[in-house]
């Protein structure tokens, strides 16, 4: 069978890492091709080389049979590759169909030429299913339709090799069903399809075959049918995954976080967490199941007092800290390892040594009547260091030089040195290699064990499952559910988290 | 006074005022509709006025006489896009900040014209006047309508009406045609129109060298239309005061014309208060600070948010996710 | 001191010295165009400068507004900040020391000088208050809103010398003795040039920049809010007070600028038609001393010198002085770009690092 693309033995690599050594993709005619891995394997560069935005230092590309040279995404557009990205490239204040003809606009004498832009929008809509407003502008769509503009712009420039980077991170249950239906559809008219992905559940509902990368290399390529998920999931982690990670025993104590009817407003002033109830006793890990937008990253800020509360109480230890400043529930004996490290967790261009001061500096040794002391905070840093095993060359490096696992690893020592009797993890192992997330797992555990009381937020069903003595699945702002993960299983919470509390107990 | 020969007074004195800054003002929306931050327009302006300065006095000297300054600041456009040039270059290709370099745009323009002055003129900190500039005219047919040609269309320059006329024009190209919908991509989402194979580089070189361009007129304009000679006090804020109207006018060309034109009037009110009544009484300094003062003021979105484009002032990296 | 030493990251200081080197070359090829000596020209203004005793004095006497200028912007870029108002806020102090000077005279000197100092200071920081609130609050941007209180500290200023304390010669009247820096005792050891005590408020502001930002919580929390809102945030700063915090205090530094040349240099204020130049010059200062208390020192004594040794240069080459301002521009180009350089480049091998 003919391939659609081949690439051959592609190397690239920036300065400190081989990012694609000696990668051979081949993704046949007619076929939805999977290219799994985890975060951070290789994937992305492999098609931003693909489509233009990088080359490789070494290797041969063919489309169709024929060898090509694809310097820029100029060239992959004429070669009918289109790229449906991850972080949709739409213009926000344009409309649809202004979007959709970017860069390709019907015109006469260099004179726009709308009517027919529109024409066009709805044209291509109609023939592929895909619904869309063309008037509209792209802010004020859902994020499932702004998708399928993304879909319709690389239609419209005749691409019939279409490469969707990750395209369900950002998709609810029903909208990543529809999505896998338009693909399916996509293929039926002739296309092929690349579609690049680190949930195994897609692989296997949407997937013709699959390729395996692992570290910048591949691992093994075969068809759906001659695989199945244990396998890949072994394949793309590079050994058994353990599976019993939380075999510590259950004991909990009295609550430590209790919220009550919490109701909190988005900049849209949408309730985006609705009368949620919850609470979190020491010595227990409760984890947070859901996709991703319901709710779980304002109720974690309401709680870190970075969001205000609407209506409803938080309450930390026994104290009302509904509304508080976010250092006075610092200092409540709150703990939080913000999703967002980079942005929210460090202050990149802080040496290690303040960034692990970034809680207490202004307190007593760090400080005494607004004088700091370097000493002390070189001192704890490097305590802290050593305790956390921190790769760093010193204190004084900066925290930016540092690799993610480093990073988090920073965070992590600066939230418990505090030894708080509440810690908030969102998505604490996102991007990191296994190492790093089997040492902030243990880390989690290890604060459990000690009496504290761990709330743990992530998209990761596995990581819920794995670690969590409780799982609250939310959707839209409420917990639905709150069950045992030793009596669940992946399909009643997926069932749960996209909103199926009757079928779910009835399954 | 009657409140007509007030109108007669006040519009055509706005109208002379504000060409300058709307030329000036619709070159900032480029720029800066692209991505590229421009605090250098105040440069800009002086290189232009410059530029007409010395330009006029050769051309009166070859013998072109009354067409001496419409040629100047044809040259004078020119001249404002080369200099541009150094701001894309520093911005675009070398990532510097974007403020940065617009500073020393302006510290550059200043220095470099007032040393050429020099330089020029034996060692004098100013040229000599220019004998040819645009004057104040009657429009013919326009001019005589009752009632509306003595306000609009009598003791005005030309160059006003041209200015008006360039709004539109800049107007319909940034939003009727293909290359003003590039243009604008680029200055709010670089990497999505880079991967429609969009040169985001070309676009926004382009889109500072047109800044460059009409700067370099409008600084021209002032000169030939209101000053006459150049020296270190002739622009003096000008540039700044179009880059507040680009702003006041919400980055679209034809709200920066209104801004141009309303500020045009604050400095018309300023020079011709003492003139008329009631206003006479009023503290000139009122009319001098108005624009500045209603500029942070529509910043703070009392009057409807000013929002920048999103890309503004963000060097782009190719590649970079 | 010896961590102090170790932190220089060599790599970083060469480029502000390649770039006053290539600042310079850029002149020397201009005046080559203009038909001048570029080596009799510099020569000139080395051997004024470091020979004769008046530009010296003069070239110190220089330095003084522009360090605290160049502190001013630095002191904001710090914190994320760019403050192109100093201009503003720097006629902004100068005036109101001069003012307070006047209007209290008769007070013994050892009130009425510090007094009219802090109140020069103090009124500068009152000028940036404002930007900064609006940033804080509203998210005006800082460098367009400065820009346009230095038209109104423009216009205002000389509406209020003109109608409040105007006397012969467009300006103010003469300030007391009693709130002068003014010093016969510098005046005669430098052959009568204009040098005041004012320096030594100069190198107190530089040493109390660098305890406050690097000694004490308050620099802590404005130097993480410069790099990282968010983290800040996070961390249970107030974004927002620090953003005002850091305003007001730069402003303060360019607001004694202004009192250094109204209490110092010039005993008087002048109706202004344009900007002194100064508050613009300390972007350069600022940029060119990489944002640090000593970088500023040094680079404000580069561009002094460069300044006051540009007469000398005017009479002995003939090259018109507004050339060192080509120069400076120059030097500001250079010392931008080759920050981008540098950034791509740490930003390339962090980039494939993570990827």
């Amino acid at each position: 069978m003919a391939y659609a693309i081949e690439m051959k033995h592609i190397r690239k690599a920036f300065p400190g890492i081989v990012a694609n050594d000696n990668i051979t993709l081949q993704v046949k005619e007619g076929e939805i091709h999977a290219l799994f891995g985890e975060n951070g394997a290789g994937k992305s560069t492999l098609m931003n080389i693909l489509f233009g935005l990088y080359q490789p230092d070494e290797g041969e590309i063919y489309v169709h049979g024929e060898k090509v040279k694809i310097t820029d995404p100029n060239d992959a557009n004429r070669l009918g590759i289109g790229m449906v990205h991850q972080h949709f490239m739409l213009v926000d204040k344009f409309t649809v169909a202004e979007n959709i003809i970017l860069g390709k606009e019907p015109s006469h004498l260099g004179r726009l030429n709308m009517a027919k832009a529109v024409k066009i929008a709805r044209d291509l809509s109609d023939k592929y299913g895909l619904d869309i407003d063309p008037l509209k502008k792209v802010e004020d769509i859902s994020v499932g339709m702004q998708q399928r503009v993304e879909i319709l712009k690389t239609l419209y420039r005749g691409s019939n090799i279409l490469i969707f980077d990750e395209p369900t991170a950002v998709l609810t249950p029903i909208e990543i069903k529809e999505l896998i239906q338009i693909m399916k559809r996509l293929v039926s008219e002739g296309k092929s399809i690349i579609l690049i992905t680190h949930k195994l559940k897609e692989i296997f509902e949407a997937c013709d075959s699959v390729t395996v990368i692992r570290r910048g290399k591949v691992i093994d390529s075969m068809a759906i049918a001659d695989t199945n998920p244990d396998d890949l999931a072994n394949m793309m982690v590079g050994r058994k995954v353990n599976t019993q990670i939380n075999n510590t025993a259950y004991e909990p104590k009295g609550k430590v976080l209790d919220i009550r009817d919490l109701t909190v407003l988005d900049s849209r002033r949408v309730k985006v967490v609705n009368h949620l109830s919850l609470s979190v006793h020491g010595g227990e890990i409760l984890g947070i199941a859901g996709v991703d937008g319901n709710g779980q990253e304002e109720l974690v800020e309401a709680i870190a007092g970075l969001r205000k509360a609407s209506s409803g109480t938080i309450e930390i230890n026994g104290q009302d800290m509904t509304n508080h400043k976010g250092r006075k529930i610092t200092e409540n004996g709150f703990g939080y390892i913000p999703e967002d490290r980079q942005k929210d967790g460090l202050v990149l261009d802080f040496t290690v040594g303040e960034n692990l001061a970034l809680q207490t500096y202004y307190r007593k040794p760090f400080a005494s009547s607004g004088i700091l002391h370097p000493k002390v905070f070189t001192q704890q840093a490097k305590q802290l260091i050593e305790e956390f095993d921190v790769r760093t060359p010193s204190e004084r490096t900066l925290a930016r030089s540092l690799s993610g696992g480093n990073q988090q690893k920073v965070i992590v020592a600066r939230e418990v040195s505090r030894s708080p009797q509440l810690l908030v993890a969102a998505q604490p192992t996102r991007g990191l290699d296994i190492g790093a997330i089997e040492f902030i797992h243990g880390k989690l555990l290890e604060e459990k064990q000690m009496g504290k009381a761990v709330l743990l937020v992530s998209f990761e069903l596995d990581e819920v499952l794995h670690l969590s003595d409780r799982i609250a699945v939310i959707n839209e702002g409420r917990i639905i559910d709150i069950v045992n993960p030793k009596e669940t299983n992946e399909n009643e919470l997926g069932l749960l988290m996209a909103g199926h509390k009757k079928e779910a107990h009835q399954a | 006074m009657s409140f007509f020969q007030v109108l007669t007074i006040i519009i055509p004195s706005t109208l002379l005022t504000a060409a300058p800054l709307i030329f000036t003002s619709l070159g900032g929306v480029f720029s800066e509709r692209s991505g590229v931050v421009n605090i250098g327009l105040e440069g800009l302006m002086w290189v232009g006025a410059f530029t007409g300065a010395v330009a006029t006095l050769f051309l009166e000297h070859a013998g072109v006489g009354a067409a001496s300054p419409w040629i100047a600041i044809l040259i004078a456009a020119a001249a404002g896009g080369i200099f541009s040039l150094i701001h894309a270059v520093v911005s675009i290709s070398f990532h510097a900040d974007q403020t940065v370099s617009g500073v020393a745009l302006n510290f550059l323009a200043t220095g470099l014209t007032i040393y050429l002055v020099k330089m020029i003129y034996n060692g004098q900190g100013q040229t000599p006047y220019i004998a040819n500039n645009i004057d104040k005219t009657t429009i013919p047919v326009l001019g005589h309508i009752p009632f509306i040609g003595p306000i609009f269309f009598q003791q005005v320059t030309y160059t006003s009406y041209i200015a008006i006329l360039f709004a539109f024009i800049c107007w319909y190209i940034l939003f009727k045609t293909t290359f003003g919908l590039r243009l604008r991509a680029v200055g709010e989402h670089p990497e999505a129109a880079d991967t429609l194979g969009i040169s985001v580089i070309k676009l926004r070189y382009i889109g500072v060298m047109i800044s460059g361009v009409l700067g370099g007129i409008g600084g021209a304009v002032y000169l030939v239309t209101i000053t006459s000679n150049f020296n270190i006090s002739t622009i003096a804020g000008q540039g700044f005061l179009a880059l507040a109207a680009m702003i006041f006018g919400k980055w679209h060309p034809i709200g920066a014309m209104l801004g141009s034109l309303f500020f045009g009037f604050a400095q018309a009110l300023s020079i011709t208060s003492q003139q008329i009544p009631y206003l006479d009484r009023l503290p000139s300094v009122v009319l001098m600070i108005a624009p500045y003062v209603l500029t942070l003021i529509v910043l703070t979105g009392f009057v409807g948010k000013a929002e920048p484009p999103k890309a503004d002032g963000v060097p782009y990296f190719k590649g970079q996710r | 001191m010896s961590t102090w030493f170790r932190k220089i990251n060599w790599l970083t200081l060469l480029i502000p010295v390649i770039s006053v080197f290539l600042g310079l070359l850029c002149g020397a090829v201009i005046m080559l165009a203009g038909g001048y000596n570029p080596l009799l020209a510099y020569g000139s203004i080395i051997q004024s400068i470091f020979l004769q005793p008046y530009y010296g004095g003069e070239t110190i006497r220089a330095m003084i507004p522009l360090v605290l200028s160049g502190l001013a912007v630095a002191f904001a870029f710090r914190t994320g900040l760019f403050n192109i108002g100093v201009e503003g806020q720097l006629m902004a102090g100068w005036l109101a020391s001069v003012a307070c000077a006047i209007e209290l005279d008769g007070l013994p000197k050892v009130i009425l000088l510090p007094l009219s100092i802090i109140v020069g200071g103090l009124v500068g920081g009152l000028w940036s208050f404002l930007p900064g609130l609006l940033k804080a609050r509203f998210k005006v941007h800082e460098v367009i809103s400065t820009i346009m209180m230095n038209y109104i500290a423009l216009y205002s200023t000389a509406y209020i010398i003109k109608n409040f304390l105007y006397t012969e010669g467009e300006r103010t009247p003469t300030i007391p003795s009693s709130a002068s820096l003014a010093s016969n005792f510098l005046a005669t050891i430098t052959q009568g040039s204009r040098l005041h005590w004012g320096f030594i408020v100069a190198i107190i502001a530089v040493v109390v920049m660098w305890f406050l930002l690097w000694r004490t919580t308050m620099g802590f929390e404005l130097r993480s809010v410069g790099f990282s809102p968010d983290a800040s945030r996070y961390a249970g700063m107030n974004v927002s007070r620090n953003i005002i915090l850091s305003m007001t205090i730069s402003g303060v530094f360019a607001g004694l600028a202004g009192a250094m040349e109204g209490l110092g240099t010039y005993q008087y204020m002048s109706i202004m038609s344009s900007f002194s130049g100064i508050g613009f010059n300390g972007i350069a200062v600022a940029l060119l001393g990489m944002n640090t208390p000593i970088g500023v020192v040094l680079s404000g004594a580069l561009f002094a010198g460069l300044q006051t040794g540009g007469l000398t240069m005017q009479s002995v080459a003939g090259v018109p002085t507004d050339l060192i301002q080509v120069v400076i521009a120059l030097i500001i180009f250079f010392v931008g770009s080759s920050y981008a350089i540098k950034w791509i480049w740490l930003r390339m091998s962090r980039k494939g690092r993570k990827s």
